[in-house]
């Protein structure tokens, strides 16, 4: 017993000297504040994980990072915001989210911040400005900086679609050449080709696209169709008339095209799919085809089973009425409720500045910003640079209404009743999401 | 000394003349400390239980979302509860709660309860054995969620590739949790995977608490095994199992993480049961009032039927 207690006086007496040690041997310039930013935990965020080093570097201020999965990063976030928490200094927050943060307090408003600080939103590139920044959109108030540029694009398997046997089998069949799809019925016709095709005796399949349930998956793919086909959220000259825009002939087709792909083309379980299934399935080499976010081409290109010459990118391709792509990415923002948000604007105020926009494209995010993606160099910076520029011409956003999450909500629900589940038509589908979208809006007060 | 007489002292000196105990804490009555004691309890009941309750029920006849603190609050009177009782889908979502909790604990107490039957005959190993039917209820739901997803998964699950054993399909050629018909089925499987030793642990205490003596008094009157378990098991361990099916059901019309992170309610809202519904009006939509509501309806229709339970129970026991 005495020698029990003999030695966890020891041991108490080693750890406290070792604590004491540790206490001594900290840094002398120790950091006069912390500051918490928020954001999804993906490829990106690691990039800017390196990229604050020099932010420390520079100002002394300390950075911590909170990154949530992206199937739990709306809920995470929102409940963080709606119950008036502190944790997060800086956001970077979903574009559909700047609705509802603007009108609840959320966000500061960053107007006066920008014009003390000589910060113009000419700068950056205008897709961006309405989709991350900008409440009520298209005016001038701004709630966020650009911070991550993205939209939905696809990659292929540029070494399959390049042997000789692929490309003779398909001219065979198609009587064309097999090249990255320039429209949605290529997209269709190549997928339709490789499902169940046996490529170095392994069984592949064709596409991987978005389908999942819970979170926003299947919204984010489905539009990239609808859009094509001729959905328009609303009636341009009279907001929040959708009857006949949201369910136009055209949307309707489109949805059907959608279904149609998700049933010919997808691997066996992809019911519930969105980006990280979207990479095991293109990385595990089971797909030809991906639908996924520019986001994740930078680390896919590294990847050393599917990446470098293997892998091929391409925008949207076009549809019967348009060529247009779903917008991803996300502003920067303050946080109403930080203690620190002088600190939080020092932070925007720099990453804001050239050189860092720079870096921050050079370490794998998407800078929003006109001198980055205006430079002669950048089409060529990367494989995946000028489709990415393509793609941020032609983007399109779901509502970034307050009551964009009960918007999302009944998209998803009406769907994937129609596309997984097969309930109803595509008719039906996309009229009850007009009244499920007109008692949503009723309820918050619009008149239309 | 005799033993009398030794007896007698140790018999004075356990009795003595004991002050209350609230003589000794200076102006207390005993009743008084009783209050003492029990106040926190209830302040702890009140702010954690009553007042939600009854804020809840207040919020359930507005129009309030936590999400915009500020904007004014109406009255709704009961506009919500004629909403969601006329709504086809709370009611679609209630049948798939129901489908899931009646076969879910169909299944749980009749696996349970068999194995129960032979976890209580002494075997060689049966400790081992006890043990290992128990492993799947000691892990979290979240786990048992994640890895039933890749069991499930049609190209390289276990699950499929068993079926493909046994039945000659193409493992691949059915999914588990994307199919319409199989998808309610295979949250079913995975819950009474998990839960179904549950449900053994409180037949089994059933079992073990039949005295030996009735089972030696029906061996004399030369009863058969059958005779036995109709006349004397399942009578006598039926307060146990009733209990067992009051928990689970309980449980299960509440369930939500492990649906939610094996379909998620989908594909559809094929597997969308009651407390996703809710969770998605509460904390997605932010619908604070219309999800109170809902609550509310849930909380009366689980109290409601657990109490017409209980008096069911209590019957059985009292005969």
């Amino acid at each position: 017993m005495k020698l029990t207690v003999k030695a966890l006086l020891t041991s108490f007496g080693v750890l406290a000297s070792a604590l004491s040690a540790g206490v001594g041997t900290a840094p002398a310039h120790a950091q006069a504040k912390t500051i918490t930013l928020c954001w999804a935990a993906w490829d990106p965020a690691n990039a800017l994980v390196e990229l604050s080093k020099d932010f420390t570097a520079k100002t002394g201020i300390g950075m911590k990072f909170e990154f949530v999965p992206w199937t739990n990063y709306a809920d995470r976030f929102l409940n963080e915001l709606n119950s008036h928490g502190s944790l997060c200094d800086l956001i970077i927050g979903d574009s559909q989210w700047i609705g509802g943060a603007a009108e609840n307090g959320q966000y500061v408003k960053l107007n006066d911040f920008f014009k003390k600080e000589g910060i113009s939103m000419d700068d950056y590139m205008p897709a961006t400005v309405v989709g991350y920044s900008e409440w009520p959109k298209n005016t001038p108030n701004y709630w966020a900086l650009p911070a991550m540029g993205d939209a939905v694009g696809w990659t292929y398997r540029k070494d399959w679609f390049a042997r000789p046997e692929i490309q003779k089998d398909f001219k065979a069949k198609y009587g064309r050449d097999l090249a990255a799809p320039k429209t949605l019925d290529e997209l269709r016709d190549i997928s339709k080709f490789f499902q169940g095709r046996e490529i170095d005796g392994k069984k592949v399949y064709g596409a991987s696209i978005y389908t999942e349930r819970g979170s926003e998956g299947i919204t984010m793919g489905v539009s990239n169709y609808l859009y094509d086909y001729g959905f328009q959220y609303q009636d341009p000259k009279k907001p929040y008339a959708m009857d006949g825009f949201v369910n136009s002939p055209g949307a309707v087709k489109g949805l059907e095209a959608y279904k149609e792909l998700y049933k010919c083309c997808t691997p066996p379980g992809a019911s519930n799919s969105y980006m990280s299934e979207g990479l095991d399935a293109f990385k595990s080499g089971q797909v030809a085809l991906q639908m996924n976010f520019f986001a994740f081409f930078p680390g896919l290109y590294k990847d050393p089973n599917v990446g470098g010459d293997k892998i091929g990118f391409f925008s949207n391709p076009a549809g019967p009425a348009t060529q247009a792509t779903q917008l991803g990415g996300q502003g920067i923002s303050v946080v109403s409720y930080s203690k620190n948000q002088g600190e939080a604007l020092q932070y925007i105020k720099w990453f804001s500045g050239g050189d860092v926009q720079k870096k921050w494209w050079a370490l794998g995010g998407y800078a929003c910003a006109k001198s980055v993606l205006n430079d002669p160099s950048f089409p060529s910076s990367a494989p995946f640079a000028g489709e990415f520029l393509k793609s941020m011409g032609m983007v399109v956003d779901f509502w970034a209404e307050p009551s964009y999450a009960q918007l999302l909500q009944a998209e998803q629900k009406r769907v994937h009743d129609y596309v997984v589940a097969d309930k109803g038509t595509a008719q039906e589908a996309l009229d009850g999401l007009v009244k499920d979208w007109k008692a949503i809006f009723k309820e918050e007060g619009k008149k239309f | 000394m005799n033993d009398l007489s030794a007896s007698s002292q140790i018999t004075y000196r356990a009795v003595p003349v004991r002050p209350a105990v609230a003589r000794r804490i200076r102006g207390l009555s005993d009743q008084a400390l009783a209050w003492l004691f029990i106040t926190p309890t209830i302040v702890l009941l009140l702010a954690i239980n009553i007042f939600p309750l009854v804020w809840t029920i207040y919020l359930s006849f507005t129009n309030y979302r936590a999400n915009r603190a500020n904007a004014p609050t109406i009255w709704l009177g009961t506009d919500w509860y004629q909403s969601i009782l006329t709504d086809p889908d709370i009611w679609a979502a209630m049948q798939v709660t129901a489908h899931f909790v009646i076969w879910t604990v169909l299944i749980e107490t009749v696996l349970g309860f068999g194995l129960a039957l032979l976890i209580d005959k002494k075997f060689r190993g049966h400790g081992m054995w006890t043990t290992i039917i128990l492993l799947p209820m000691m892990l979290s739901p979240a786990v048992v969620g994640n890895f039933w997803t890749f069991l499930y998964q049609p190209q390289i699950g276990l699950f499929n590739y068993v079926v493909a054993f046994f039945t000659g399909r193409d493992a691949s050629s059915f999914q588990m949790l994307g199919d319409v018909t199989l998808s309610p089925w295979a949250i079913v499987i995975v819950d009474a995977w998990m839960w179904t030793p549950y449900v053994m642990l409180i037949c089994l205490a059933g079992l073990r608490s039949i005295p030996d003596y009735i089972y030696e008094a029906a061996e004399v009157d030369r009863a058969s095994n059958w005779r036995q378990f109709w006349s004397i098991t399942l009578p006598m361990a039926l307060p146990f199992i009733m209990l067992a099916v009051l928990f689970r059901g309980i449980e299960n019309f509440k369930m939500f993480d492990m649906v939610n992170l094996l379909t998620g309610g989908g594909p559809g809202s094929t597997t969308e049961v009651a407390s996703i519904t809710l969770k998605r009006a509460a904390f997605e939509s932010w619908r604070t009032g219309y999800s109170s509501a809902f609550a509310i309806i849930l909380f009366v229709t689980v109290f409601g039927l657990a109490n017409i339970y209980v008096k069911a129970l209590n019957r059985v026991k009292s005969r």
